[in-house]
């Protein structure tokens, strides 16, 4: 992709509007066509209520985006809002920190990518995404982490990711993240939305923005997630460690030399 | 008598037989892993990507092999000679833990043909990143220290060489363990939110590297106790009185950083709740501490008993606060808040002792062939052999 046709200060996101969403899933089937997913038939036939009690909300290894129906209260009513679920696309993305081997890539228009030829398969990344977003080829010999790619290809051809493509209520909006926020507190103050854009500060930002008009908590968000970037919780530490390293062996080698002045070679 | 030495021997005994039992059935299952993936033989899903493997291979094996750089520092560095005659074995064990925490991640990683990946594409920002060149490098730095053993049996021109590199090659072998030992902590800095808070701290890397290096006698009284009745060896009890003594002193700053960092967190109630995580937190600091600490510091030090208790508490004291980092302390928010569920599955158990009987294994017929139970001096102890296999030393 290259980085000439948007700057580094032009980092895009999506904005979803949830009470818009109608849970027609164009967005899901849109995902499965464009990336070229498999169809599972028995998780085709879960529901999207279904889905929404699934420890993994509804995302498989080859489901990177699912619509989950929840029954939040509004105004002491239950009422029904559907929920698009996929990766964040963090700004300072957990599992490109925790990852080793550099499979993991924040691209500066936004994207968190994903490059199989250089995962080892650890796994680090997976406990370390703030949103337990990535998902495994458990059955598979050979195995891959699975998860959205924000279609950084179509973003590469100025195109909007597929989802937002064929989305018919306006619920995924695509655009600059500085505007999607300013369009995002205009809509919170027109329809009384809660005052809180999900992803605006969550893990330290994401370009995956959340409005909504019920609680967040009542919809499996993860609302005592850290505001502090993730990468941030182990950079000191890395940072501190080569010089620790070093003047730990200076002190060895000095302790060494002291102590075997005046003896017999231990052998 | 030179003749008797050079021989190779492998006695078989019932215990080895089943040693080889255990790793023939550990090799079958890590077969069908290789062919089938992790899904068919572990229980590790979505939800728990890490599990006993994480646990006991890796955190655990890397652990308790933390024996081999502390009687390194202890002995070669800081002089204490009076431990010297078991720095051989404490060593030898620390290297085949190793083995067993390299062997069993290529076994768990998902890609184990891209082990070499970390190498040349550098994710410099992960601790992952530190904890893997220690390891692998560490690795390599213990096989050359046990050259330096190897070549007194074998290949005896290159032994003046490797004993010139011994001293370089045990300051970096010091280094590098207490880097990532700590490291190993620090990968948890990642959970934060969602490991309990009586495990996460900001001190999680001071608590991994104090715990290895306090683990190390235990495993050490433990390893002479059984390798002693294999090969009727015996160490004066009172070089395991004085490394005790160093462990529970190391013990007692252990203890007082935990209490302190509690404290300071303000979850010192929680750790009395008595619910199961309560329990397990306080099991493993009373039982895998606490009483060691009064052992080490008692009478109780000078007795055969008494060292071994202090040997299996420690012991199982870092086992327990292992796999309650990795399990217990991330199944509220893994199996709470998210609704997964983990129970290892029996091949995964099996593998893990097969990797172990393997290491057992190693361990035996090293110590039966080379100088290492009885090493006092760079000449060989002469050893007459009795009857098949066995052999009487003297100096």
């Amino acid at each position: 992709m290259s980085s000439a046709v948007n700057t580094q200060s032009k980092t895009f996101g999506v904005l979803v509007d949830i009470p818009k969403c109608i849970g027609c899933e164009s967005c899901s089937v849109a995902c499965k066509l464009y990336n070229d997913l498999k169809w599972d038939p028995k998780r085709k036939a879960k529901t999207a209520r279904e889905r929404a009690q699934e420890p993994n909300k509804g995302l498989w290894a080859d489901d990177w985006t699912s619509i989950n129906l929840y029954e939040p209260e509004k105004n002491g009513q239950k009422v029904l809002r559907f929920v698009k679920t996929q990766c964040f696309h963090c700004l300072e993305p957990a599992c490109a920190s925790a990852c080793f081997s550099k499979a993991f890539q924040k691209l500066p228009q936004g994207p968190v990518i994903y490059d199989q030829s250089l995962c080892v398969g650890c796994r680090y990344c997976m406990l370390a995404c703030p949103f337990d977003i990535l998902k495994y080829e458990w059955e598979k010999a050979i195995p891959g982490v699975r998860k959205c790619q924000m279609c950084a290809q179509r973003g590469a051809n100025f195109q909007i990711p597929a989802c937002v493509s064929v989305c018919p209520t306006g619920a995924l909006t695509c655009g600059e993240r500085d505007e999607l926020l300013a369009e995002a507190r205009k809509r919170i103050k027109e329809n009384g939305y809660i005052d809180h854009i999900f992803g605006e500060k969550e893990a330290g930002g994401t370009s995956w923005l959340y409005i909504s008009d019920v609680p967040f908590d009542q919809m499996r968000f993860r609302t005592d997630v850290t505001t502090r970037p993730m990468p941030s919780y182990s950079e000191g530490y890395m940072k501190l460690t080569p010089l620790v390293g070093i003047s730990w062996a200076a002190v060895l080698t000095g302790l060494y030399v002291y102590n075997n002045k005046w003896k017999e070679p231990l052998d | 008598m030179e003749s008797a030495r050079k021989r190779w021997s492998f006695k078989i005994t019932p215990m080895r037989l089943v040693f080889a039992a255990i790793a023939a059935l550990a090799i079958l299952i890590i077969i069908v892993r290789m062919i089938l993936g992790l899904g068919a033989t572990t229980n590790l899903n979505d939800q728990w990507p890490w599990g006993f493997w994480i646990s006991f291979d890796v955190l655990l094996g890397v652990a308790l092999a933390g024996g081999g750089y502390g009687i390194a520092l202890i002995v070669y560095v800081l002089r204490r000679d009076q431990f010297y005659p078991v720095a051989r074995s404490a060593m030898l064990t620390s290297l085949l833990g190793y083995v067993i925490v390299v062997l069993g991640l290529l076994i768990e990683v998902g890609q184990w043909f891209n082990f070499w990946r970390p190498f040349v594409s550098w994710g410099h920002s992960s601790i992952l990143f530190e904890v893997f060149w220690c390891i692998s490098m560490y690795t390599i730095i213990q096989v050359l220290e046990f050259c330096e053993i190897g070549t007194e049996k074998v290949f005896k021109g290159w032994h003046k060489y490797f004993k010139k590199a011994m001293p370089v090659l045990l300051i970096v072998g010091i280094t590098l363990p207490t880097l990532h030992q700590s490291s190993l902590g620090a990968l948890y800095y990642m959970m934060v939110g969602k490991l309990d808070v009586l495990w996460w701290s900001i001190l999680l890397p001071v608590f991994f590297l104090l715990s290895s290096f306090f683990v190390g006698p235990g495993m050490i009284i433990l390893e002479s106790a059984l390798s002693g009745r294999a090969f009727n060896h015996k160490v004066d009890p009172r070089v395991f009185q004085g490394l005790m003594k160093i462990s529970g002193g190391v013990m007692i700053v252990y203890l007082g950083l935990k209490i302190i960092d509690l404290v300071v967190a303000g979850e010192l109630a929680k750790a009395f709740a008595f619910d199961f995580v309560s329990i397990m937190f306080l099991l493993e600091l009373v039982c895998g501490v606490a009483i060691p600490i009064c052992i080490a510091f008692s009478k109780l030090s000078a007795s055969r008993k008494g060292q071994i208790t202090f040997g299996l508490l420690t012991v199982g004291g870092v086992v327990l606060n292992r796999f309650n980092v990795v399990l217990t302390g991330m199944r509220d928010y893994l199996s709470g808040t998210l609704g997964g569920s983990y129970f290892p599955a029996w091949t995964e158990i099996v593998v893990s002792a097969g990797l172990v009987s393997i290491a057992c294994l190693v361990y035996l017929f090293i110590a039966e062939n080379f100088s290492i139970l009885d090493h006092r001096g760079s000449e060989p102890v002469k050893g007459v052999m009795i009857e098949h296999g066995k052999y009487a030393y003297f100096k």
